[in-house]
């Protein structure tokens, strides 16, 4: 009988595997109007409350308020939108998607590798979104054009790294709600760091983890790269110095959460 | 020949839990296995081992020769799997989720679509391909989700209680889903906890209990291993239940089991006609009306009964011959 006659399948390569499962990632958002709408009101509603809100209260030394709270805003972006990714693996688990794709003969890493990059596609968005509003807000470039592409070439590397970082907390979580509570553990670290307020306003205690933590070295590149010379003398350091180290950053991020994120994937 | 599977002494402990305890279990070419008992007995453990989901802790597991622990590639090009859950995406079209998991075996896009559309022929989704599958019902979306374990034309599906939690209407048409594909060749690992599943769809049954087989054979050999027959009695009236239970009580084993919600009572025997021929006397002797007597083999359930001392749980509600235990 020819029933075990060699495999006559082909494997798929990561390349293909890995956007076919990125495609599904970003069908899936595209589709699900509530996730785009939502997130872009949410967006918008706190943006106007610390720019109006907030705002009045908040000095930030030789930059306007608004110039200030922006590049801040873009960046914590990111972990909002980190807990849609969090969700979206626990909830691929919980459903069985993760199993029949780690059934099929496809590189290991290609499911993960496609999800991350579907989740940094919808983060690109929500940097746009974010972005415009801000000009709408009044937020202005004072430096070149091309460093602003410089900046969000950095946030997208940068979203791309925490992108891993809540894929490993949504795949040790299980369920879509143990991973967006453990997501929001992830939040403290936007109100201390430079986001929304400057970091000289904290307790001296609390400026050694605000001033050093990845957030708050990020937003700062944006700062330089976007508001020039009056940000540089506020901030005291020039663009290189932030841009190295959130590329720093960002390199530790993955180096510690793609190997964990991988070995909890294949543990199954 | 190469078995399709064969698991030896196959174990796998989650902390305290023992899922498999040393399962055996051979399933030869050509024919649909049905790995049958109750919740917690290890079967979908079993499924996700030979679906290199899990490892065994101990024992062997080959599937159409390849050790899935050595070479899980080479399984996953062979199986096709679909699960308890419908693991399609609700955001994208029947056709866009099944040409997503042809491209993921690997195939070129023309192939990908040409067994698309084959695939959604064969569960009857035509209609429905070219909507999202969240507009679809529950019966549709574990079409759908049978259908994707098929586009990878694979030669061994492994289901998952592919029926578990279905309408029985929605049951009985995947049912000749599966049953259509068998007939076209395809081998199939089964698991289920409903034994007139078993019954149906399956050549050869592995009867498993607490992570281990407890009995295999065909559908007919299992239900002689319990070497009786059984009478049936249908009343037409649900007030005489007692009295005809009473009349059969005097039988072989005596023990009648009385079913109220289908009026039915049922005693096993084992020398059958004679038996029968002293039933309708006693029956005739206490008066009652009888709507039909029939005798015969005791169905699967009375031989899990009678193989385990523990009745199947939760068995669906149209389920035929469910002793009241």
């Amino acid at each position: 009988m020819a029933t075990v006659a060699a495999p006559v399948q082909p494997s798929a390569t990561l390349a293909t595997s890995t956007l076919g499962i990125a495609k599904r990632g970003l069908l899936k958002y595209l589709r699900t109007p509530q996730l785009v709408v939502l997130g872009t009101i949410q967006g918008a509603l706190f943006l106007l409350i610390f720019r109006y809100v907030f705002g009045g209260a908040i000095g930030a030394g030789g930059l306007d308020y608004v110039d200030f709270l922006v590049p801040g805003f873009i960046t914590t972006g990111i972990l909002f939108s980190g807990m849609g990714a969090a969700a979206g693996i626990a909830e691929d688990l919980q459903q069985g998607l993760v199993d029949r794709l780690r059934s099929l003969p496809i590189p290991r890493s290609a499911v993960l590798a496609g999800r991350a990059l579907a989740d940094t596609a919808v983060l690109v968005w929500g940097l746009l979104v974010t972005a415009a509003i801000g000009f709408a807000v009044g937020f202005r470039l004072h430096g070149s054009v091309q460093d602003a592409l410089v900046a969000f070439g950095l946030l997208v590397v940068f979203g791309f790294a925490f992108e891993w970082l809540f894929l490993t907390l949504g795949l040790f979580a299980g369920t879509p709600q143990a991973a967006q509570g453990l997501a929001l553990l992830v939040f403290p670290l936007t109100f201390v760091s430079s986001a929304y307020v400057p970091v000289e306003t904290m307790p001296s205690w609390m400026q050694g983890v605000a001033e050093h933590q990845p957030i708050t070295v990020m937003v700062d590149a944006v700062r330089v790269l976007t508001q020039g010379p009056a940000a540089e003398a506020l901030l005291g350091h020039s663009a290189g110095f932030y841009m190295v180290r959130s590329l720093a950053w960002s390199a530790a991020i993955l180096a510690v959460f793609v190997p964990l994120a991988v070995a909890r994937y294949r543990r199954g | 020949m190469i078995p399709t599977i064969e698991a030896t002494g196959l174990t796998k402990r989650f902390g305290k839990t023992v899922a498999l305890d040393g399962l055996d279990l051979v399933a030869e070419p050509g024919q649909v296995l049905a790995v049958l008992g109750p919740n917690g007995a290890g079967k979908t453990t079993f499924v996700r081992m030979v679906a290199t989901l899990l490892r065994p802790d101990a024992g062997e597991l080959r599937v159409a020769g390849h050790d899935v622990r050595r070479e899980p590639r080479a399984v996953r090009r062979v199986i096709g799997l679909a699960g308890q859950h419908a693991a399609v995406e609700p955001a994208m079209t029947g056709r866009e989720n099944l040409e997503l998991v042809a491209r993921l075996y690997g195939q070129e896009r023309r192939a990908a679509k040409a067994n698309t559309t084959r695939a959604l022929a064969q569960l009857g989704l035509n209609e429905a391909a070219a909507r999202l599958v969240r507009t679809y019902s529950g019966g549709m979306r574990r079409k759908l989700d049978l259908a994707a374990s098929l586009v990878g034309t694979p030669r061994l599906l492994l289901l998952d209680e592919p029926t578990t939690g279905l309408d029985p209407r929605s049951r009985i048409e995947l049912w000749d889903a599966i049953a259509a594909l068998v007939a076209a060749g395809t081998d199939v690992l089964l698991t289920t906890q409903y034994l007139d599943e078993a019954d149906h769809l399956a050549g050869q049954i592995v009867i498993i209990d607490h992570g281990r087989a407890v009995a295999a054979g065909t559908p007919s050999e299992l239900k002689g291993r319990a070497g009786r027959n059984v009478i049936e009695v249908h009343t037409r009236d649900k007030a005489d239940l007692a009295r005809v239970a009473a009349a059969l009580a005097g039988l072989d084993h005596g023990q009648a089991q009385v079913e109220e919600a289908t009026r039915r009572v049922s005693v096993a025997v084992e020398a059958g006609t004679d038996r029968l021929r002293d039933a309708l006397r006693s029956l005739d002797t206490a008066g009652v009306a009888v709507e039909d007597v029939s005798l015969r083999r005791p169905t699967l359930d009375e031989v899990f009964l009678a193989l385990t001392g523990q009745a199947l749980t939760q068995a669906p509600d149209d389920a035929a011959g469910h002793p009241a235990a």
